[in-house]
């Protein structure tokens, strides 16, 4: 990932800003800024999520990209937080640890680093929270 | 008055004990653990080094306490391990706690008294009317070359305290410093692991610092070790902090709630200040505690402080973020190669 292309997410990443449509009430992340139902009616507004959700449906990684790969295996769940949006990240447990329906919050761990003298990428992963 | 308005800790999950490393370099384990006082030591996971230590203890402070992240005009964080040369961990942290960009930040570096230290610059910056609130953050995932002797005891972990005189839980009542130009430990720039001066880091450096900060605390306090009702000393061990409370007449029933160190190691710049989050932890209004913190190189903070109502008031919710206690509980134990793994020890193909 680009610098920039890091820098321009960190908001999302570190804070899990995203928006919600205050017409419906529906809340997106990553962030949208349009609402697919009320369109030009809704008005959107930036929303921090509270960090806490569960677990939808996980795989466990064994076999990752060269970004990722000393840390395998590893937990990729898709975590839907409790406003209502679901979104993909790490669960940090042991594979046997994670199930469908486990309660995770939201916890800030480094997510890759571009080589030994590139950026360090931090973000949002997940621990269980039972 | 200037005070803590609230306090935050973070410790890794991960445990390594002394007889697990004492196992591989074939050293007496026993002789270890009885020489140290130290039976096991925090281990970061893959994925966690001083800026995540830092942010979930910031975050874990302001979880006991509600304050509007853009009334935080400074935040300070001491450590020897930043994970950039240059590109300051303050900023992530801030970033991390929505208190950007209307802030002050810089890291500091006194081996393990930095936090300590941003204490103090958080004090004068409150008591200046320049800020609100600061938050001053010691943390660490400690360095020790494997086989040598720090190796037993560089821990992971880090506590954060929010400085200002808005209804502080304990107001700081004094701070003052003893500092010398004194080679005990140190780590050169480019150079993996610190290196000390052996028995050399003893007597004139842990001892005399910390002897001559808490003797120049009572003289201005006019106070002797009965005005207290806990102690914290920096703890790199646990010999080192129990003979300077015996020397300074403390007894060890004073001590002994802030000494974390037999299950959690050195967290070096975190180590004095999680020994005195562990001591708020059970502390009541009304309660005096006297700080002592050491930096190689060298240096030592004293502070004298007093416990308020506020820590009981519904202002303050303590049960909010987990104790010290509660994150010294229920570890996971790793071997030493796991360990080796996480610390980045094991030499890769690139
Ligand atoms: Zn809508």
């Amino acid at each position: 990932m680009s610098v920039s292309r890091f820098w321009r997410k960190i908001p999302q990443r570190y804070n899990l800003i995203g928006t919600q449509c205050t017409t419906c009430g529906r809340y997106f992340y990553p962030p949208r800024s349009l609402c697919p139902d009320c369109r030009r009616s809704g008005t959107i507004v930036e929303h921090q999520f509270r960090g806490e959700g569960t677990i939808v449906t996980y795989t466990v990684i064994r076999t990752a990209s060269d970004l990722f790969e000393h840390t395998t295996p590893y937990v990729l769940a898709i975590v839907r937080l409790d406003e209502g949006p679901n979104l993909t990240a790490q669960v940090v447990c042991r594979p046997e640890e994670a199930r469908i329906g486990m309660r995770v919050k939201s916890v800030f761990r480094r997510i890759a680093a571009d080589g030994e003298s590139g950026v360090i990428h931090y973000g949002t992963k997940f621990v269980p929270a039972e | 008055m200037v005070g803590i308005c609230s306090y935050g800790v973070y410790i890794p999950r991960f445990r390594i004990t002394m007889h697990e490393i004492a196992r591989v370099w074939g050293a007496d384990a026993g002789e270890i653990t009885r020489g140290l006082g130290v039976r096991e030591k925090s281990v970061p996971d893959l994925d966690e080094d001083t800026a995540t230590i830092a942010v979930e203890a910031a975050r874990a402070a302001l979880r006991r306490r509600r304050i509007a992240p853009e009334a935080i005009g400074a935040i300070y964080v001491g450590s020897e391990s930043h994970p950039y040369a240059v590109k300051p961990t303050a900023c992530t942290v801030g970033e991390a706690i929505g208190a950007t960009p209307h802030m002050t930040a810089a890291d500091y570096e006194f081996a393990c008294k930095a936090g300590t230290a941003g204490i103090q610059t958080c004090m004068g910056l409150v008591q200046s009317g320049m800020i609100t609130f600061g938050i001053a953050i010691g943390a660490d995932v400690a360095q020790g070359a494997p086989g040598d002797a720090l190796e037993y005891t560089a821990a992971a972990g880090g506590a954060a305290f929010v400085i200002g005189n808005d209804d502080p839980i304990a107001v700081i009542n004094q701070t003052c410093s003893f500092t010398t130009d004194t080679p005990d430990f140190w780590r050169r720039e480019g150079q993996s692991f610190p290196r000390h001066g052996g028995r050399f880091t003893g007597d004139p450096g842990y001892f005399r610092h910390v002897q001559g900060a808490a003797r120049m605390l009572f003289e201005r306090m006019g106070t002797t070790p009965a005005d207290y009702d806990y102690a914290v000393f920096h703890q790199p061990n646990a010999k080192f902090p129990l003979r300077a409370a015996r020397m300074l007449g403390f007894a060890e029933e004073q001590i002994l709630p802030g000494l974390v160190v037999p299950r959690l190691g050195n967290t070096y710049s975190g180590a004095s200040m999680i020994g005195l989050a562990a001591t708020l932890d059970l502390a009541k209004p009304g309660d005096r505690i006297f700080v002592t913190s050491f930096g190689s190189g060298a240096g030592s903070d004293a502070f004298d402080i007093t416990v308020t109502d506020a820590i009981a008031s519904s202002s303050f919710d303590r049960s909010a973020a987990p104790t010290v206690e509660a994150l010294l509980a229920n570890p996971v134990y790793v071997d030493y190669a796991r360990y080796a793994k996480h610390k980045g020890k094991i030499v890769m193909q690139r």
